[in-house]
């Protein structure tokens, strides 16, 4: 770094220029990768949701129907199509924003899947919001004191978090201040329909504070890590023989660097939060997409669970992008 | 690295079990070890050993503890002490078996496309982005709700979500080595691929295999624990601390022990995996010179 500023600017220009062109590229390829991606996860949730046992049309209509009813509503619904046919009709009906309708209610999936998004996505929202704070506090308060009790204590307890399955710590959270130890929080996080969940604060209260324990172990920990790397970095001793004073050091120079090596971090921990959502939204009983599929599943709701899927894997998929574009277009798989 | 210098195969031959003495003598790995043989034994004797039938009500739904029954009772009023000793066999078996498949075939991906490179490591490793664009649990739900809660299928299922990770960090281990003194040798003297990854390769990635595999473990574990916690794993009646919990939450402002039994011995395997794979990557960031 240094040394490239005391280079000519003109090579210095173009350096640049062929390191943002390479990056660009990177990145180019990297969305390329992840639509492809994206449609082999297309195939892949229609081949499984097809291979699911049991008759879309006999569910719909109930044991008691006549084999004609049961062939015309399988033809309204086209199951009499061949497969790729049906995936194509599908697949356009997705890209045109209509991925048609539940099999169990009639309703437009869109409808249904609307609404609990927007939970999941508040949910998952407030937990980041949460959690990234704490998470910097925490992870920069063991760094300062590394190797004294309170890093320790920190190392232990965060280990352990980051072991432990989210239903586990969900649990744990209910029996101590759900039901058991100090009741102060609805150990269920049911809301009236139609509201926004941050209307209802104290009812989401334990599933939020669930993600923000499971996610913000793991991104303290990277935060504590990072900042130990900064600090024992040549310029931050260079800023320490200048005789800045601590703070200082701290505040203007090691934390926004080590910022850089944590964002991407934390979007990646929001992709995990997504992946955790399905249990924390069925153990709390929260109205999200997560426990939406469960219920779809256990329907055999074909349209809604092949929404719910792609909806998860799209997002996951573009967290994981963000944090390679954060990361500065380099390759953190190698 | 410290790639041995002079006869290679004289250098590896001593390598691979000094690596493991070092490895057990931190003090974090031995507990890691220790914590995991223990839940194991305590599932697999434990079923040998229950006090009551653990599929037969004893007593009234949650019962309080009392001498006959030191845990009390749960939803249906079942030994909760004899469900614990007998739930714990299935996550003992399935998830090391899952854990050693998933490591086992990432590792060789890894090894494998580092060591051909070009387009056999570009095929393998896009196919293993593909895999890991997809949230482990949701392959589960679906290929379960498809076939059937079936152990072979969840060990299975549980495999490919670990595989990705580990060929990743696998193929970056074994990426400094495929230039190194004994692989050139090797090829040179015409030893077969086989023998070169398995003879000169696999020793010296031994410790990022260690470090994968306490993950792993603890992956494995959560991921077999909640899909039964959720209904998609093993099923009711069946004893299973997973299933123990979800069973028993409605039950949790007066029997709380239910609950609190299985998750302190389903926290135990995790910590444990945990410990052994911080515990490995401490040792190897001292012989590498970092230590944090």
């Amino acid at each position: 770094m240094m040394r490239t500023a005391t280079r000519t600017s003109e090579v210095a220009t173009t350096d640049a220029g062929r390191r943002r062109r390479r990056r660009g590229r990177f990145l180019l390829l990297r969305l390329l990768q992840g639509v492809l991606t994206l449609l082999v996860v297309s195939i892949l949730i229609f081949v499984a949701t097809q291979l699911l046992p049991g008759d879309v049309a006999r569910v719909i209509l109930g044991d008691a129907a006549t084999p004609e009813r049961l062939a015309a509503l399988r033809v309204q619904l086209g199951l009499d199509l061949p497969v790729h046919q049906q995936y194509l009709n599908w697949l356009g009906g997705v890209l045109r924003g209509d991925p048609g309708q539940s099999l169990v209610t009639g309703r437009p999936v869109l409808d249904m899947v609307g609404v609990r998004l927007v939970n999941s996505l508040t949910l998952a929202g407030v937990a980041m919001l949460v959690m990234l704070p704490l998470a910097l506090l925490a992870g920069v308060s063991a760094a300062r004191r590394r190797g004294k009790l309170l890093d320790r204590l920190f190392l232990g307890t965060s280990m352990i978090a980051n072991a432990t399955p989210e239903f586990v710590i969900g649990s744990v959270l209910v029996v101590l201040l759900g039901t058991t130890v100090w009741p102060i929080l609805p150990p269920v996080a049911l809301l009236p329909t139609g509201q926004s969940p941050l209307m209802h604060l104290p009812s989401i209260a334990l599933p939020v504070l669930t993600l923000v324990i499971a996610g913000g172990a793991y991104l303290a920990r990277l935060v504590r890590v990072s900042f130990i790397d900064v600090m024992s970095s040549e310029y931050i001793q260079m800023a320490k023989l200048k005789g800045l004073s601590e703070r200082r050091i701290v505040y203007r120079h090691a934390l926004p660097n080590a910022l850089g090596a944590v964002i991407p971090a934390a979007s990646l921990v929001a992709a995990i939060t997504i992946g955790g959502i399905v249990v924390v939204e069925y153990l709390f009983a929260y109205p999200g997409i997560g426990s939406l599929l469960l219920e779809s599943i256990r329907s055999r709701d074909l349209p809604v669970i092949q929404a719910v899927v792609l909806i998860i894997a799209a997002s996951y998929f573009i967290l994981n992008f963000l944090a390679d574009t954060l990361a500065g277009g380099r390759d953190r798989r190698a | 690295m410290d790639i041995p210098s002079g006869s290679p195969t004289a250098g590896r031959a001593s390598r691979a079990p000094g690596m493991a003495r070092r490895f057990l003598r931190s003090g974090q790995v031995r507990l890691g070890v220790g914590l995991v043989l223990a839940t194991t034994a305590f599932a697999l004797l434990g079923p040998l050993l229950t006090p009551f039938d653990p599929l037969r009500s004893v007593s009234m739904a949650y019962a309080p503890p009392d001498a006959a029954h030191p845990l009390g009772t749960d939803n249906l009023g079942r030994d909760v002490l004899s469900r614990l000793m007998a739930g714990g066999i299935h996550l003992a078996w399935m998830a090391p078996a899952a854990a050693i498949l998933g490591v086992g075939s990432g590792a060789a991906i890894g090894m494998i496309a580092a060591f051909r490179g070009g387009i056999v490591d570009a095929v393998l490793m896009r196919t293993m982005d593909v895999l890991l664009a997809f949230p482990g649990i949701l392959f589960a739900l679906l290929f379960v709700s498809i076939v059937g809660p079936q152990p072979w299928l969840l060990i299975l299922i549980t495999a490919i979500a670990l595989m990705p990770g580990c060929a990743r960090v696998i193929r970056g281990a074994t990426l400094p080595f495929t230039a190194s003194e004994f692989v050139l040798w090797g090829r040179a003297v015409g030893l077969a691929p086989r023998r070169i990854l398995v003879g000169e390769i696999l020793p010296n990635v031994t410790s990022p295999l260690m470090v994968e595999f306490g993950i792993r473990l603890m992956l494995a574990v959560g991921l077999l624990a909640s899909l039964s916690f959720i209904g998609y794993g093993i099923q009711a009646p069946t004893p299973d601390w997973g299933l123990m919990v979800s069973e028993n939450r409605s039950g949790l402002s007066i029997q709380p022990l239910a609950v609190v039994a299985p998750i302190i011995f389903i926290v135990l395997y995790t910590v444990g995996g945990n410990l052994i794979a911080e515990g490995a990557a401490r040792v190897i960031g001292r012989t590498e010179g970092k230590v944090r």
